[in-house]
């Protein structure tokens, strides 16, 4: 690890006068940023503890929640909002780590944690171009198991791996951001980017910009959702495949449904292609079959990877099934 | 600037890059806490912060000013911690590294359990969890035992709470 300073900002001004420093970053529990500076990856020369500013949980005036971007995720999962309100997140969160890292971990810095591919922790010995743009992608032709199917680009196919992003991608959430040019809400389907030609450019901030906080709007559809990871052992691993979804049904026809998946591409994926086919038609096994062979069918699959177009698919068909609950 | 650990008043390392098992083992010499990956992946580094289990590998000394640490060194104080008693009597450990980090993580999760946290696997998210044996074995699994005692670990909880509920 390079040297470095550390300071514990106080406010949101206190810390926006420091992270436009280009070697400064920003840290939240440091479950991910840590480890990274000590693999040689992240190199920073300042630390800006932000675990101070605001990181409560509170009901809004239109009925949705409010998560300070300095809430644990440990907490956020256990508030009984969470779980009554928004099952697939309190659920998508204990699904994430270990009950350590939960306690460790922020919102904001899971919005911001970095892909586990083994190439791009790897900074002694592999090309990665999300590390060094331009320097090669070693997953490509390499140990790709554990890769993205849909999203990617010659130049990348690393997941994010967040399980929470996958839950919030679901729920419409929008983040609230502090910049040098004030503030600004960014929906989190928009918040996290494709690779293209620049996957070490990974979300819409800009230099200098604070999370502050995730909206979550009031949602129906949510009270009856879940929250599915199927992955190599049953704890403490990243998801192969996970599905977060909500699902309403009135008279065997889809009234509303929310869906997105974790483990398949290089960001949280909504799938609005599925969502869209659902809508208004018949709540059945066949017409969830039709949907998430739609929505998938742009895959293309790296070859270790080529099993998780067919677990996406029935994970998605399973957890549609029991919430319909046609399968009781 | 200073960090309470185990009731003792410590000063803050003035390099910033020191993690607090780093502390804990280099400087401090409380060698209960162990190195096992140092990044996040097997739990025997756990301790408590303000009561909460935590990685001390991926926690930066300076994290904890003005908070409080307990090690397995402050859970034992003089004598030995019930579940201390309860893993030897299971046989929850074999070459005993993980125990430490096993014995603060199990400390806290019996805490959360009484608090009625959910976990991944609980059924009724809105009602309190129930203490069964999958519950443990879901809560514990931050921390890896490479001699498989799990069955064992899980056994001395079990026995535990059981006493502590009775």
């Amino acid at each position: 690890m390079n040297p470095l300073s550390y300071h514990r900002a106080l406010s949101t001004a206190d810390a926006l006068s420091r992270a436009g420093d280009g070697a400064a970053r920003l840290l939240g529990g440091g479950t991910n940023l840590v480890d990274l500076m000590r693999k040689g990856v992240e190199r920073p020369s300042a630390l800006v503890d932000v675990t101070a500013l605001p990181g409560t949980i509170e009901a809004t005036a239109e009925g949705g929640l409010l998560i300070g971007a300095a809430a644990r995720n440990s907490a956020v999962a256990a508030h009984p909002l969470v779980r009554s309100q928004y099952p697939m997140l309190a659920r998508a969160i204990l699904a994430g780590a270990s009950a350590q890292i939960r306690n460790m971990a922020t919102v904001g810095g899971n919005l911001m944690q970095r892909t586990r591919c083994l190439y791009f922790q790897d900074a002694a010995a592999s090309r990665c171009n999300k590390r060094i743009p331009g320097s090669g992608c070693e997953a490509e032709g390499g140990f790709n198991r554990y890769h993205a199917i849909i999203g990617t680009s010659p130049s990348c196919i690393a997941t994010h791996p967040s399980d929470m992003c996958v839950a919030l991608a679901a729920l419409d959430a929008r983040i609230h951001v502090a910049g040098a040019a004030g503030m600004r809400t960014i929906p989190l389907v928009d918040f996290h980017l494709l690779p293209g030609d620049r996957p070490d450019i990974e979300t819409l901030l800009a230099p200098g910009d604070i999370i502050l906080a995730v909206e979550i709007p009031p949602s129906p559809v949510a009270r009856n959702s879940a929250y599915r990871k199927v992955r190599d052992r049953a704890s403490y691993a990243f998801a192969l495949v996970s599905v977060a979804a909500g699902l309403s049904v009135r008279e065997g026809s889809v009234e509303d449904v929310r869906i997105a998946f974790g483990g398949i591409a290089p960001k949280p994926w909504r799938a609005f292609r599925a969502e869209a086919a659902l809508r208004g038609g018949p709540a059945t096994r066949e017409a969830f079959e039709a949907a998430v062979i739609e929505e998938l069918a742009g895959a293309t699959p790296p070859p270790e990877a080529a099993f998780k177009v067919e677990l996406a698919r029935r994970t998605l068909v399973a957890v549609l099934t029991e919430l319909s609950g046609s399968d009781r | 600037m200073a960090i309470r650990i185990n009731g003792a008043e410590i000063a803050v390392p003035d390099d910033a890059r020191v993690s607090l098992l780093g502390l804990l083992r280099e400087q401090l010499h409380l060698t209960g806490t162990k190195v096992g990956c140092n990044q996040g992946a097997c739990g025997a580094c756990t301790v408590l912060i303000d009561g909460e289990r935590v990685l001390s590998c991926l926690t930066l000394a300076v994290q904890a000013d003005e908070r409080s640490v307990t090690t397995i060194e402050g859970l034992s104080g003089a004598g030995s911690h019930k579940l201390q008693d309860a893993f030897i009597e299971h046989d929850g450990l074999q070459c005993g590294y993980c125990t430490p980090g096993q014995i603060c993580a199990a400390d806290a999760m019996l805490r959360e359990i009484a608090a009625g946290v959910p976990s991944y696997i609980t059924a009724d998210l809105a009602a309190p969890a129930r203490l069964t044996r999958e519950e443990v074995r879901e809560r514990m699994s931050g921390n890896l035992c490479r001699c498989g005692a799990h069955n064992g670990i899980v056994d001395a909880i079990l026995q535990v709470a059981a006493e502590r509920t009775a």
